[in-house]
């Protein structure tokens, strides 16, 4: 019965979600959605996809990355190499995007997983600056100058990217798989010894939290017309950081309404990126000491509906 | 010999992270936190030192002592306000609120005081140049070295010789032990903070007359490389501090003598994932066993 009544809720979210997405298309077809109103969108869509891509590490794994932008990065100019270099559609770029950025995320993640809390972190971030490095050494991708990308990130392709995130890092989540991942976040020695391959499922949350970052960078990097590797620094990954850790460690509603609220809240301070700063490092240090858990804390905003709606994504069509 | 000069470089680049690398040492070695807004108050201590070269006219000695003397105070100002009421929660807690501190800094700094660069005079040290065996060595690289390691000789007195010292070393080995023995525990840590952040104040400074260039976000960089540091040498222990920093230097030289200074910055990080994959507990740390 609940699993009728669950599904229910899933295809009622996802026809309202198609919904909003018609109206925005209708909206934007007409013309009377401004490109600034448009380009506000875009940046939501992005950072959604990068906020539930980092929630499935941190919030869902507990595995403190700090170097998301590495993946972006990687995300970035992979699919800007195949749309400018080679010549390819978008559809492939963005899935070279995601898949490139999979493959980093495997190979940082497979040795670095072993270790843990600080030190991850310290890795994490570690690695994110190798590759705003190593970015800035190759000629092939233009080094500190950057890349000409030619924009084709439209609403449909954010909003087809949003949406299928969002679907599969919910149905990880409640899988077999997710229950592993979030055993590990609760206690890794008590999940170690009921069997839990924690290796295993660490190097799985963070190939898949990679592949969106890197889906989120192929995006980025076509909705810009150019990249640059100081777009890709640590202040990249700490941008990414805030949203998940003011909506809530652990919750994906609440990572989403961060992100909306925050890209919100940056682009009417886009003209005083000190006040921003200040703003962020502030929500950051009053939150740790007064609210520690977040926004949302663990709890998803469905639940809040008594069961009425399955996912999570519901939200995002009454809140944007 | 251009090997032995750039030797000579990287011992100066690494005497400054050393004395970095110390702060972030002590703290994690009482409280467990990577307290990453240490590489700001090396920025201050920067900007406090160039403030009393210029503006007050000072020498180079009273110059290092007030920046020492500020950033104490500014450490411990950073740890009763935005760390002591994190003192038990989770460790992720504590380190977003260090990342947070660490950006108020620098951006309510730029806030402040505009984001250009400032310039440190080039007379604050002589800067004679002598040879031994063809090598030519810049005085001011030599006074450098000199006073990182006055000041470590200094650090090492404090920490095994006097009675803040003794409570700083029970209480990194067992605060609750150390609390029931009578030890101030909150003031042992403040002082941490304050010993640490005043050996930063004076690396900012030394920095400042070596490299001339200041800026509002310089501490970034030098601060994660002395963290990078400070795992090299073994993470909570003062001498590792300084042998992982003074080698961290080298090693960066070297690289950079080698022509790929592009790649410098990366070379840290990269050692940092080595030693973190291969030898967690540095250089000399010991290997801990996990306890359920």
């Amino acid at each position: 019965m609940t699993t009728i009544k669950r599904a229910k809720g899933f295809w009622l979210s996802i026809s309202l979600s198609l919904i909003f997405f018609a109206i925005i298309q209708v909206l934007i077809g007409g013309g009377s959605l401004n490109p600034f109103y448009q380009n506000t969108l875009m940046f939501i869509g992005i950072n959604i996809i990068l906020a539930a891509s980092l929630h499935l590490i941190i919030g869902i794994t507990g595995q403190f990355s700090i170097g998301h932008a590495g993946f972006l990065a990687v995300g970035a100019y992979a699919s800007a190499v195949m749309t400018m270099k080679l010549n390819m559609p978008f559809t492939l770029a963005l899935v070279v995007g995601g898949l490139a950025a999979a493959l980093a995320g495997l190979i940082i993640g497979i040795p670095s997983l072993r270790l843990k809390g600080d030190y991850l972190a310290i890795a994490t971030l570690g690695f994110g600056e190798i590759v705003r490095i190593m970015l800035l050494n190759i000629d092939y991708v233009g080094g500190a100058s950057g890349m000409q990308v030619s924009h084709l990130t439209t609403w449909p392709w954010v909003f087809a990217s949003v949406l299928i995130t969002i679907i599969v890092i919910r149905n990880f989540t409640s899988s077999t798989h997710g229950r592993a991942c979030i055993s590990i976040r609760e206690d890794e020695t008590a999940a170690d010894s009921m069997g839990i391959n924690t290796t295993y499922y660490k190097v799985v949350a963070f190939a898949i939290g990679a592949f969106f970052a890197g889906i989120a960078g192929a995006l980025y990097a076509h909705n810009f017309y150019i990249i640059q590797p100081s777009n890709f620094g640590f202040l990249k990954s700490f941008d990414i950081l805030i949203l998940v850790v003011l909506g809530g460690l652990g919750s994906l509603s609440g990572a989403v309404l961060a992100a909306i609220l925050l890209t919100v809240i940056t682009t009417f301070l886009q003209d005083y990126p000190e006040t921003r700063m200040i703003i962020y490092s502030l929500v950051l240090i009053i939150m740790m000491i007064y609210r520690p858990q977040g926004l949302m804390g663990t709890k998803e905003i469905t639940s809040m509906f008594k069961r009425k709606g399955g996912s999570s994504h519901e939200n995002k069509n009454t809140a944007a | 010999m251009e090997l032995i000069q750039q030797l000579i470089n990287g011992v100066s680049l690494g005497s400054i992270y050393a004395l970095i690398a110390l702060g972030y040492t002590m703290v994690y070695g009482i409280v467990k936190l990577i307290n990453f807004a240490h590489g700001d108050v090396f920025m201050v201590g920067s900007f406090v030192g160039f403030y009393s070269i210029t503006v007050l006219d000072l020498s180079f000695v009273p110059a290092l002592l007030i920046s020492m003397t500020v950033c104490a105070l500014f450490g411990v100002l950073i740890e009763r306000i935005a760390y002591k009421p994190l003192r038990n929660a989770t460790r992720i807690a504590a380190l977003i609120t260090a990342i947070g501190v660490s950006l108020l800094i620098e951006y309510g700094f730029i806030y402040v005081r505009g984001a250009q660069p400032e310039a440190y005079p080039n007379d604050v040290l002589p800067t004679d140049k002598f040879d031994i065996f063809g090598v030519s060595i810049n005085s001011q690289s030599v006074l450098i070295f000199g006073v990182a390691v006055v000041l470590m000789i200094i650090l090492q007195i404090i920490v095994h010789k006097t009675k803040i010292g003794k409570a700083m070393r029970a209480v990194s080995f067992d605060a609750d032990a150390a609390k029931l023995m009578g030890i101030n525990v909150n003031n042992t840590i403040s002082a941490t903070f304050a010993i640490g952040s005043a050996l930063a104040g004076a690396a900012g400074v030394i920095f400042g007359i070596y490299y001339i260039k200041i800026e509002p976000l310089m501490g970034v960089l030098p601060g994660l490389k002395a963290f990078v540091a400070a795992v090299l040498g073994g993470i909570g222990i003062i001498p590792g501090a300084m042998v992982g920093g003074l080698l961290l230097g080298v090693i960066e030289a070297l690289v950079s003598a080698a022509g790929y200074s592009l790649w410098r910055d990366a070379v840290a990080f990269v050692v940092l994932i080595l030693i973190l994959i291969f030898m967690p507990q540095g250089l000399f740390g010991k290997n801990k066993k996990e306890k359920v």
